[in-house]
């Protein structure tokens, strides 16, 4: 378990052999159980080439990231572990990923984070001394000058493939590529997108993706969100800052005799569209808490010919 | 200025228990201005207090007072005839002014009447915005006179997260995004280009992060 530097993740070597990728996502558990991280590893298994484990995802307090992605690695997962600047400093922070690192972890997705306002303790204070972008650099730093963020050099370097996060549907619109830009600037080799249900948008933003040549200097993964019915879309419409769902397709799900099945449906039908878009190297599949979801989609959408786990 | 808010009556009204003679002090800075803590209020708050001591049947003799700005000595200084013998000073001023007051008469029991919430302007009649984070190092310069310390929910230096949307920040959607002013800003002076410049993590020892801050003017001394 001790950290094997030089060898970079299999995702990172996968994609730069211009393979294309499938990403899964876990929500640890509120609770010290690794029980459950292991079984839904087990269900993943095989589906993924590597796993987010998110962060206290919307301000929840959960089993830490650190600790599930370990967890998976003994199942023989390979995490995406995902860091957000709302919790920890910019000590706690390199601390954290260069303790994650000398436990084997490769993969790392910085984050800013969610407001503590959206979670179950919005009393809380918020750190935010770093956003996503300068943990993307610092991260680079310490990996390739072997350094840390106030110049000290580190006796062994982080050897991590540095990831963040791109949301096309976010506001306003012709700075999501430029913040791109800055992400790839300070040292993003990967990036995962927000789930993508306007599949319109999500076409312009790659364009200008294109234009910008970013899809030469990154790895982008589309997210794609299976969904369990209308209410959760409309939910996720209304109080889901920064998602993009088109009135068509909650009508659809409305109408639908089985949801469920028709949310499989819309999901396999946005994977087959979007994987086709130009610049697009992988599909990022978020069902947290439907994880069981995940290897029947991976199946009937073809992705398991590109997985060869 | 600094922008204040009473405190709910109840709250006060705890803070007072016990106490029967109580001095009620009002500032004519800043909580004047915001219509919190200034000689109008004193009257009021006063006049709630006789009552409801009436109606708790009990005794409480209320005096008041309004100093010009209670965080200046010169000014503090003239209470001390009416703060002798009160059991309570109920300082309407920022925390500041109710610290300072406690300061210069250490032997009285001084409590705050309002909640001190932050470094702001009026945007409309009764409405004021949060301007300034006290950062103690201005950044004003490089975002076109928006804030993002102060006016972004995150305090992000590198644009605006994942939650902006039709302009209002995901935390409030009552509120604008900062980065979305900052953003029509740029355009207005036509610097988008500046939104590529990558912002690095910000020193904040200069604020309150680097312990209580105190400014030294030494011309002065």
């Amino acid at each position: 378990m001790t950290g094997q530097a030089s060898e970079p993740s299999y995702l990172q070597k996968k994609l730069c052999e211009n393979r294309f990728v499938v990403t899964a996502e876990l929500g640890p558990p509120k609770g010290a159980d690794p029980e459950y991280v292991r079984e839904r590893a087990r269900i993943l298994k095989g589906y993924a080439d590597a796993v987010n484990v998110t962060d206290n995802q919307r301000a929840v307090v959960r089993l830490s990231s650190l600790a599930s992605s370990l967890i998976m690695m003994q199942e023989g997962l390979e995490p995406i572990m995902q860091m957000t600047c709302r919790d920890r400093n910019r000590i706690a922070l390199q601390s954290d990923l260069l303790g994650a690192c000398s436990l084997g972890i490769k993969n790392v997705l910085c984050l800013t984070g969610d407001h503590q306002s959206m979670g179950d303790h919005k009393g809380a204070k918020n750190v935010y001394d770093l956003d996503s972008i300068q943990l993307i650099s610092i991260i680079k730093k310490m990996r390739d000058e072997k350094k840390d963020f106030g110049g000290k050099e580190l006796t062994k370097p982080p050897n991590v493939f540095i990831g963040a996060a791109a949301n096309p549907f976010a506001d306003p619109f012709e700075f999501r590529v430029i913040r791109l830009e800055k992400k790839a600037n300070a040292g993003a080799q990967f990036i995962q997108t927000q789930a993508v249900f306007d599949i319109p948008r999500f076409e312009k933003f790659m364009e200008l993706v294109r234009s910008r040549k970013l899809d030469n200097r990154l790895h982008i993964i589309a997210g794609v969100l299976p969904i369990k019915g209308p209410k959760m879309l409309r939910n996720m419409k209304e109080n889901v800052a920064g998602v993009s769902i088109p009135d068509s397709l909650i009508q659809r799900m409305e109408m639908a005799s089985d949801k469920k099945e028709e949310g499989i449906k819309i999901a396999l039908e946005t994977i087959e569209t979007i994987r086709k878009i130009k610049g697009v190297k992988g599909i990022h599949i978020m069902a947290v808490a439907w994880e069981d979801v995940i290897p029947r989609i991976v199946k009937e959408s073809g992705l398991i010919d590109v997985i060869s786990q | 200025m600094i922008v204040a808010e009473r405190k709910s009556y109840e709250k006060i009204e705890r803070m007072l228990k016990g106490k029967r003679k109580i001095l009620i002090v009002g500032c004519g800075g800043c909580v004047t201005v915001c219509l919190a803590g200034g000689q109008k209020e004193v009257e009021i708050l006063a006049e709630m207090l006789r009552l409801g001591a009436k109606k708790l049947g009990i005794a409480r003799e209320v005096t008041e007072a309004t100093v010009e700005r209670q965080c200046e000595r010169e000014f503090v200084l003239q209470l001390a005839d009416k703060v002798k013998d009160k059991d309570a000073i109920l300082s309407m001023a920022c925390g500041v002014g109710v610290q300072f007051v406690s300061d210069i008469f250490p032997d009285a029991y001084v409590v705050p009447a309002l909640d001190t919430k932050c470094a702001g302007a009026p945007i409309e009649r009764g409405i004021w915005n949060e301007k300034c984070a006290l950062c103690g190092d201005c950044i004003l310069d490089e975002f076109y006179g928006i804030c993002p310390i102060a006016r972004c929910a995150k305090n992000l230096l590198n644009g605006p997260c994942g939650g902006s949307q039709n302009g209002k920040c995901e935390v409030d959607r009552t509120k604008d995004c900062a980065w979305q002013l900052i953003y029509e800003r740029m355009i207005k002076f036509g610097r988008l280009d500046d939104l590529i410049k990558l912002r690095m993590p910000k020193d904040w020892s200069y604020a309150r992060d680097g312990g209580p801050r105190r400014v030294l003017k030494e011309s002065v001394r």
